[in-house]
């Protein structure tokens, strides 16, 4: 009996650990879309990018975890601008499907960009942490598993501060409501958009890194998957609504440690994309989304 | 303080405003009218910076407008209440109140604007920590009012204050409208309650059609027999 409890217990440390992966990727998502209505499929492979900016930082640059989880999140904060200014603005006006197509494109660019630069070969994580297992009643954390809840807890904590009580996070918010009336307001909207996508591929950096660190090793389609789960995540939490990002990510990834460890681990991928076609059938607009009525 | 000289904008192939001239002087009260369609919001929207002349020209205190940016165009001194208020409805009333202060730095200053609005529209304190989006239709027109005057515009453009409110309501809005003016604040007004915005105003241009067919003083207009025609139910 206590067996089947601690497995129990296991199986949320794990599920969190990895949902917490899937929250930080998700929220890059709900923000773009939140902000100017596009599904940024090119952000798993930012996330990828990351891993990689990670990596080099770690084994080319000797840089300990922190420096290393700061110049990637840095790096790809620059990539994500450059994608908007080059790739999305030039088609603000232009019809929902065209954007989406691109980014489709731009994910794609970044994916076998990334095989001629980096080449197909499977790189692995130099080790940063130790291997400390601590053991709390039977459950086993890994150090990485405490390193990685910590890291994405702070991160979505210094995110929401953002968003909520700080200048640009009150613009983010008022420009994703309504464009013409932020212009109104004196907000410079291409910015905010260009602090979004910063912002948004930071996080899908930070997640890279601790992937990498996770999972030890990171390779060029690395992004695909987990960018999907995210955008699964997303959907499910309410796409454009960012606590709704945050406890999609943690439910996802509950489901699926859940799900391996009733031994169906083959079944996890299937089970992540059943509940994305149950969200879409029962409540399209997400667990935290409401149908917003306007007063007249 | 604000003109227009000869303005034409295009909606794609549609020819929205068609040479249109005129003038709003420091401190007074300005109102455009005219039926829908006739260009009275496109001519706000194109001061505002939101929509763009192909030609003729627009100033303010002898600034080329045209050149500026939407977003520069408030720092210029001018600042819209836009047609259906369009405030922020996923933020509270503080909030809203904050973003049309958003260019301005002094702190202490803004507290004090902020005061202010609050004495204009004492329902406003009384709900400011509400979500703005459940606010009645009058309380979010007083917002989006209060909102605009968060950056202390010179020149307040004003778009359709009174649709969709109750009888009362407009004429408490309106009544602040002369309040604002009395405090310094220039007011070009567009309204489809011609009735309203003739007895508040110190001119009057009617637009038709993307054209201005009648202006002058808006006592005149109110008791001329076009105007009262056409706008004002016989």
């Amino acid at each position: 009996m206590a067996s089947i409890t601690t497995q129990i217990f296991q199986q949320l440390v794990n599920g969190l650990s990895l949902g917490s992966i899937y929250a930080l990727i998700a929220l890059g998502y709900t923000m773009v879309y939140g902000i100017i209505k596009l599904i940024n499929f090119a952000h798993g492979d930012i996330m990828m990018v990351g891993a990689y900016s990670g990596w080099f930082a770690i084994t080319a640059l000797h840089l300990p975890f922190l420096p290393a989880l700061l110049f990637s999140m840095v790096s790809c904060a620059l990539l994500g601008v450059i994608i908007e200014r080059i790739a999305y603005k030039p088609l603000r006006n232009a019809s929902r499907i065209a954007a989406l197509i691109t980014a489709i494109g731009v994910s794609l660019f970044l994916e076998y960009g990334g095989m001629l630069v980096l080449t197909a070969q499977v790189r692995t994580y130099p080790p940063v942490f130790p291997e400390t297992m601590y053991v709390v009643g039977g459950v086993y954390f890994k150090y990485g598993d405490i390193v990685m809840l910590v890291t994405s807890v702070v991160l979505m904590s210094l995110l929401h501060f953002t968003v909520q009580y700080t200048k640009v996070g009150k613009a983010m918010r008022a420009v994703s409501f309504d464009q013409e009336a932020a212009l109104l307001m004196g907000i410079n909207t291409n910015n905010i958009i260009s602090y979004t996508f910063a912002i948004g591929s930071a996080l899908a950096a930070a997640a890279g890194v601790l992937m990498g660190v996770y999972f030890n090793t990171i390779d060029p389609l690395m992004g695909i998957i987990p960018g999907l789960k995210a955008f699964v995540a997303a959907v499910l939490g309410g796409i454009g609504i960012i606590p709704g990002a945050m406890v999609g990510g943690l439910m996802l990834g509950l489901v699926e440690s859940i799900v391996s460890g009733l031994g169906a681990s083959t079944w996890r991928d299937a089970v992540a994309f059943l509940i994305l076609i149950l969200v879409l059938i029962i409540k399209p607009s997400g667990l935290f989304g409401k149908n917003v009525r306007e007063k007249v | 303080m604000l003109v227009l000289e000869d303005v034409n904008v295009y909606y794609g192939a549609i020819h929205a405003l068609k040479g249109i001239s005129f003038e709003v002087n420091q401190g007074e009260i300005v109102t455009l009218i005219g039926s829908n369609g006739a260009g009275k919001s496109t001519s706000l929207k194109t001061i505002s910076g939101l929509l763009r002349a192909k030609s003729g020209k627009i100033t303010f205190k002898g600034e080329n407008l045209a050149i500026v940016a939407p977003q520069s165009i408030v720092a210029k001194g001018i600042s819209q209440v836009p047609e259906g208020r369009r405030v922020f409805a996923n933020m509270t009333v503080i909030e809203n109140l904050e973003l049309g202060a958003y260019l301005r730095k002094d702190k202490t200053e803004i507290k004090k604007t902020m005061q202010h609005v609050y004495d204009l529209f004492p329902r406003l304190l009384e709900r400011n920590t509400q979500i703005s989006g459940t606010l009645s239709g009058g309380e979010q027109q007083m917002l989006a009012m209060g909102r605009a005057l968060m950056s202390q515009p010179q020149l307040l453009l004003l778009d359709e204050p009174s649709m969709g409110l109750a009888p009362i309501l407009v004429k408490q809005i309106f009544s602040i409208i002369k309040e604002i003016n009395a405090s310094g604040t220039t007011i070009l007004l567009v309204e489809q309650n011609a009735h309203m915005a003739l007895s508040i105003a110190n001119r009057a241009y009617v637009l038709e059609t993307g054209k201005i067919v009648l202006s002058g003083d808006s006592k005149e207009l109110a008791a001329s027999e076009e105007v009262r025609k056409a706008y004002l139910g016989g």
